[in-house]
């Protein structure tokens, strides 16, 4: 199944690129622009021998977000799963 | 009542793919009659009898998702993290610090500097705890001029933790001006409360974002004030050899 992560960083922790862009929107004539954050986007596809159930896959990629792809100290993380 | 001169204390420094400040470490620690060091390959699953692990700065893995992200899965950092868990002494420079916070060696994490710029200059340290094995050289308020040289060196951790440290006085070193006094101005890279060095609960692993390995020889540009951590880690375990 495809898998797509979206990690951003933790609420209450800085953001240095999001506040530097937040800054140079209104520049380009944007205004109400707030709360910029900066974060990645991480697509896999997981499809491990045998087959998995879609509630395994979450815990599986959940497991994925905490012990790798984020870094739950200072990253949220969220993700989808699609079948298919 | 003479005895024999204490043996040399033997460093190991750890070779990561994309290390690239592993050699000034090596030299660093050869320039010290009571040391001996030797490179720890990143595949290597033991530590080969050392007696202090240095973390070097460099880029390791290429920096690829969070600095220090990958490092940690590499077979030495288990041998690493057990070594730490018996009590061994354990350093971590810049990308070495980047990697101890992601193996959970020590707390907090370190994030982009506010600058959003690659710093590279000279800054002034307040050693802010002379009582650990990194500092035992030093006294408290003591100012070390040492270079930075990094893009994600910004510390920061949740407040309660912060806390924590800070009553079990394990904020070792911090960002000041010439006077010692920490501020902004000294402050190169937004991290909390100018924190530039940490050690973990039990003060056997420390980690900081400059390079002491940079400043061990007083003839060359940059001074020495580098060579008293590097001293106060050989100084510890020769009086823990000499007293057992």
């Amino acid at each position: 199944m495809k898998v797509r992560v979206t990690i951003t960083p933790k609420q209450g922790i800085l953001d240095p690129q999001g506040v530097t862009v937040e800054r140079a929107l209104p520049a380009l004539g944007f205004q109400g622009v707030t709360d910029v954050r900066i974060g990645k986007h991480i697509e896999l596809r997981y499809d491990p021998p045998g087959g998995v159930s879609a509630e395994q896959a979450r815990t599986d990629v959940d497991d994925m977000c905490r012990r790798l792809l984020a870094n739950p100290i200072i990253e949220d993380y969220t993700f989808e799963l699609d079948e298919g | 009542m003479s005895s024999a001169s204490p043996q040399p204390v033997r460093f190991g420094v750890v070779v990561f793919p994309g290390s690239n400040c592993d050699a000034d470490a090596h030299h660093a620690i050869s320039t010290f009659p009571g040391a001996t060091v030797d490179y720890l390959w990143h595949k290597d699953t033991d530590l080969k009898g050392v007696q202090a692990v240095v973390l070097p700065g460099g880029f390791s893995y290429g920096d690829y998702l969070r600095c220090g992200a990958i490092a940690r899965f590499s077979p030495i950092m288990q041998a690493v993290k057990d070594f730490a868990a018996d009590g061994g002494l354990v350093m971590g420079i810049c990308n070495g610090f980047q990697t101890l916070t992601e193996a959970g060696l020590l707390p907090g994490a370190l994030i982009r500097n506010t600058g959003l710029k690659f710093v590279c200059r000279y800054v002034n340290l307040r050693v802010e705890n002379a009582e650990t094995p990194f500092t035992r050289a030093c006294d408290e308020g003591d100012v070390l001029r040492i270079v930075v040289k990094h893009n994600e060196g910004n510390y920061t951790v949740d407040p309660e933790t912060l806390a924590a440290m800070k009553a079990n006085g394990q904020v070792v070193l911090r960002y000041c001006d010439a006077d010692g006094v920490p501020g902004d101005a000294a402050n190169p890279n937004g991290a909390v409360e100018h924190i530039a060095g940490i050690c973990n609960e039990t003060r056997n692993v420390f980690g900081m974002m400059p390079h002491p390995e940079n400043s061990v020889e007083a003839a060359l540009a940059g001074g020495a004030d580098g060579r008293r951590l590097f001293q106060s880690i050989i100084d510890t375990l020769t009086v823990a050899e000499v007293a057992s």
